[in-house]
């Protein structure tokens, strides 16, 4: 019997918790979407928002750290694959092309490693912008908030962030298009005709995450912060 | 039967053994019958090479009916060539058309080293089996065979998986080089009968180990391997095998 590392360092111990890190991660995505978008709610909707996850004290950095122990095993089990399947195949083909049919090679699922490292790197400037970013005091209800709202308009007003985060979500999209179905696989879904179905919907999700996404920086910078769903300018 | 004939180009890899380094040689066929396999257009380009006493080219073939799996080319890119559920030596000419390049080459896997041209050594696999794809029985006279009733679900499953062949197509057309389809099919084959249920998890856990000993890439969900597999093995293989070692994990 391995022991527990031992196992977790398995072929399939690996695809497992890439699998379950996954599917935090995707959870994870799905959250941090449904708070981006209260930016089209209420004035002071997404500060309201922002005020609440940092009332959350302990909790929030038990989210923070369980968040980054998924970010560092996902990243960290994706790179090891990619840079073993290079050791298993010395010897490349010169000429090599998928067959089709069932198979799940595309853009997709063949820039998995690539997607996620930009993901990895877009994440560091992520959190310096807006989680680290300076931002002004505003009075919402009665209590001061961080106006976290003004720093995204302002950040998206700036093309080059615009456009880099509209850029980055599309590869996000591409990532979650092979990666949902995946990690289903790996979580060692068996059903053929569920796989499909699987197949179908994860795709549809992965594309409607990365469309939730990259409309705010593209609303923001083409209707100059003024959009109507945004209030217009105050 | 009538047929017609056409003229083909070979882009063949030649390597002495697994040590020295490969290279390509073009070869031009004339009278290439529409009829023939794609081994016994290798043949005759064989037969051409001997009498020009030069060296034949090495390829890995037995039945030439489909079931043996000693055949596994990579053509133009694809593991037994462009048709799905079809082994090398049931792929005809009539696939390709008159002057057509075909590029052939061995299943690249550091885990299966060509030993000359395109014939690999596939023992790898056979080391997998040695593992755990077995049943332990007592010999003796043979028991009854109805004293163990079997699922008949269950048999046709395990039936599916049973058709591997072996013949590494899987690990060939796998951009990591992985052998899950193979060592998949061959626990969840033995895991689904009750003859293999003493030994489910003890199998599992040791072909597994034994399949990335070997030094198989692992598994990324491409499919690639259920699309080239001759007999169409599904790559819920893959995913019987993970629920089979994560049980042995969880079962004492």
């Amino acid at each position: 019997m391995p022991s527990f590392i031992e196992a977790a360092q398995s072929q399939v111990g690996r695809k497992i918790l890439t699998g379950i890190t996954g599917f935090l991660l995707l959870f994870f995505i799905i959250f941090h979407l449904a708070g981006n978008l209260a930016i089209f709610g209420d004035e002071h909707d997404m500060n309201r928002y922002s005020a609440f996850l940092h009332d959350m004290g302990g909790l929030l950095w038990l989210a923070r750290i369980g968040l980054i122990v998924a970010f560092g095993l996902h990243a960290w089990i994706g790179i090891s694959i990619w840079l073993k399947k290079r050791k298993a195949r010395s010897q490349a083909y010169n000429v090599y092309s998928s067959k089709g049919g069932a198979s799940k090679q595309g853009l997709s699922s063949r820039s998995m490693a690539l997607t996620g490292i930009i993901l990895l790197i877009f994440l560091v400037f992520h959190i310096n912008t807006f989680a680290l970013g300076d931002t002004e005091t505003v009075i919402v209800d009665g209590r001061e908030m961080e106006d976290l709202r003004s720093l995204v308009i302002e950040t998206f007003m700036n093309p080059l962030y615009a456009f880099g985060y509209t850029f980055v979500m599309i590869l996000l999209g591409a990532h979650l298009g092979h990666g949902i179905w995946s990690a289903f696989t790996s979580l060692t879904m068996k059903s053929k005709q569920l796989s499909a179905a699987i197949y179908s919907v994860g795709v549809v999700l992965a594309f409607l995450i990365a469309i939730g996404f990259l409309f705010i920086p593209l609303y923001i910078y083409f209707t100059g912060g003024c959009g109507e769903l945004l209030g217009g300018c105050t | 039967m009538s047929s017609s004939t056409m003229t083909i180009h070979l882009k063949i890899w030649r390597q002495k053994n697994s040590h020295s380094k490969g290279r390509f040689e073009t070869y031009t066929l004339d009278q290439v019958d529409e009829h023939m396999s794609f081994l016994e257009m290798l043949d005759v380009l064989n037969e051409q090479l001997i009498m020009e006493d030069g060296d034949p080219v090495e390829f890995d073939y037995d039945c030439r009916e489909g079931i043996c799996g000693s055949c596994n080319l990579v053509i133009n890119g694809k593991a037994h060539g462009p048709k799905h559920l079809t082994a090398v030596c049931q792929l005809h000419m009539r696939n390709y058309n008159d002057g057509d390049t075909v590029v052939i080459e061995p299943a690249r896997a550091a885990a299966f080293p060509v030993i000359k041209d395109l014939v690999v050594d596939r023992t790898a696999f056979d080391r997998i089996i040695e593992a755990g794809g077995y049943v332990s029985v007592k010999t003796g006279s043979a028991p009854e065979a109805n004293l163990i009733p079997v699922n008949q679900k269950k048999a046709n499953q395990a039936f599916d998986f049973a058709t591997c062949i072996g013949c590494g197509a899987c690990v060939a057309a796998c951009p990591n080089s992985s052998a899950s389809l193979f060592t998949g099919a061959k626990i969840a084959h033995l895991n689904k009968l009750p003859q293999g249920q003493p030994e489910r998890n003890e199998r599992v856990l040791a072909m597994v180990d034994q399949m990335q000993k070997e030094g198989f890439g692992d598994c990324s969900n491409f499919a690639e391997c259920e699309a080239v597999c001759p007999v169409g093995i599904s790559i819920s293989a893959i995913a019987e095998m993970r629920r089979d070692y994560m049980k042995a994990l969880f079962d004492d």
